[in-house]
């Protein structure tokens, strides 16, 4: 019994180095705690173009590595995140932005939900009130309160 | 009024339709990236030439005429399949070819040329790959047409074909060469 405890504590005691596979390597890291978090965050909003869906932060890919390292470079030689993302953008274009920039040919994507709520909302409103009038529009016929009176008799029979 | 709006969901829902199939019908790979460089001057790094005893090329060497410039690397598969292709247009002298050898070994590169032929003119080392991304480049083998003002006209990515050099590159380079004359 005791050995399966100290196995159980064994395989424990491992599970806790378990962390998200990381593609930053710990010699790509900075001194600079701050500038590495810094580093961080600039690069999970910058594309892998390798993988395309990926940050540079979580990408293996050897471009992938040669940007962090050179997000790195930049920051530690105090360049601002504006600075480097422009860098960025004019080698690549905007496509190596994760988050898609804010300008005339991007107003559809982030105006587009927008639009299609608000149409949405005018269709329920305008179908709702129609259905509304329809209910309220017209009496029962007299065949109508015939039937009904009979299909109500019968369940009182019963 | 009430009822043609009902007619906006299926006009929205043939627009997306549309806007999602033309790439699909004209077979163009999502995965292809526009340069970023077109229409601007090539980078101005200065780069080493690939071997000692000839000289390399910087910016100012593309002046005067139309110029290829290949990425390539002894350790990329693409770039042997389009290797032969390369030496066609050496061999036709077609346009004048430069290489830039992207992270690669110099003694590596050095016998894989001797082994397929060398197509260029002259090689410049990228050791380190930071020529390769003020090019924008992300995945060799990539071809750039640069024309006689040094300024970057078209970026193939993948290996170059025999179609893609006579549908894509030898029409711009014609019509690169026709405005000269004038």
């Amino acid at each position: 019994m005791n050995k399966i405890r100290a196995l159980a504590l064994v395989v424990l005691s491992y599970l806790i180095y378990i962390q998200p596979i990381m593609a930053v390597q710990p010699n790509e890291r900075l001194a600079d705690p701050l500038l590495e978090e810094r580093a961080r965050i600039l690069s999970q909003n910058i594309r892998c173009l390798v993988c395309q869906n990926q940050s540079i932060d979580d990408s293996n890919a050897t471009l992938a590595k040669d940007l962090r390292a050179l997000v790195r470079e930049k920051l530690t030689a105090g360049a601002t995140n504006d600075e480097i993302f422009d860098f960025l953008v004019d080698r690549y274009g905007d496509f190596i932005l994760l988050n898609p920039p804010f300008k005339p040919s991007t107003y559809v994507l982030w105006y587009g939900p927008l639009i299609f709520l608000i149409v949405g909302l005018l269709m329920t409103v305008l179908i709702m009130k129609k259905s509304k009038l329809r209910a309220s529009e017209k009496p029962l016929s007299q065949a109508e309160r015939v039937s009904l009176s009979k299909l109500l008799e019968q369940k009182d029979k019963t | 009024m009430a009822k043609t709006i009902f007619v906006f969901p299926f006009l929205i829902f043939f627009g997306v339709i549309t806007y999602f199939t033309i790439p699909i019908l004209k077979k163009s790979d999502p995965k292809l990236l526009p340069s970023a460089l077109v229409d601007k001057d090539v980078p101005e790094r200065k780069l080493p030439s690939l071997f000692k005893n000839k000289r390399g090329f910087d910016h100012e060497d593309l002046m005067g005429t139309e110029t290829l410039i290949n990425f390539f690397s002894s350790w990329c598969g693409p770039c042997r399949v389009e290797h032969d292709i390369l030496m066609k247009i050496s061999e036709g002298k077609t346009v004048r070819l430069f290489g830039i050898n992207y992270k690669d070994q110099t003694q590596a590169a050095i016998r894989w040329l001797q082994e397929l032929g060398d197509p260029f003119e002259r090689i410049v080392a990228d050791k380190d790959g930071r020529a390769a991304i003020d090019w924008g480049v992300y995945g060799v083998p990539e071809t750039y047409l640069i024309d006689k003002e040094g300024k970057v006209r078209y970026r193939h990515v993948g290996p170059l074909t025999e179609r893609v050099l006579k549908e894509k590159l030898m029409p711009i380079i014609q019509l690169l060469r026709n405005n000269k004359d004038e």
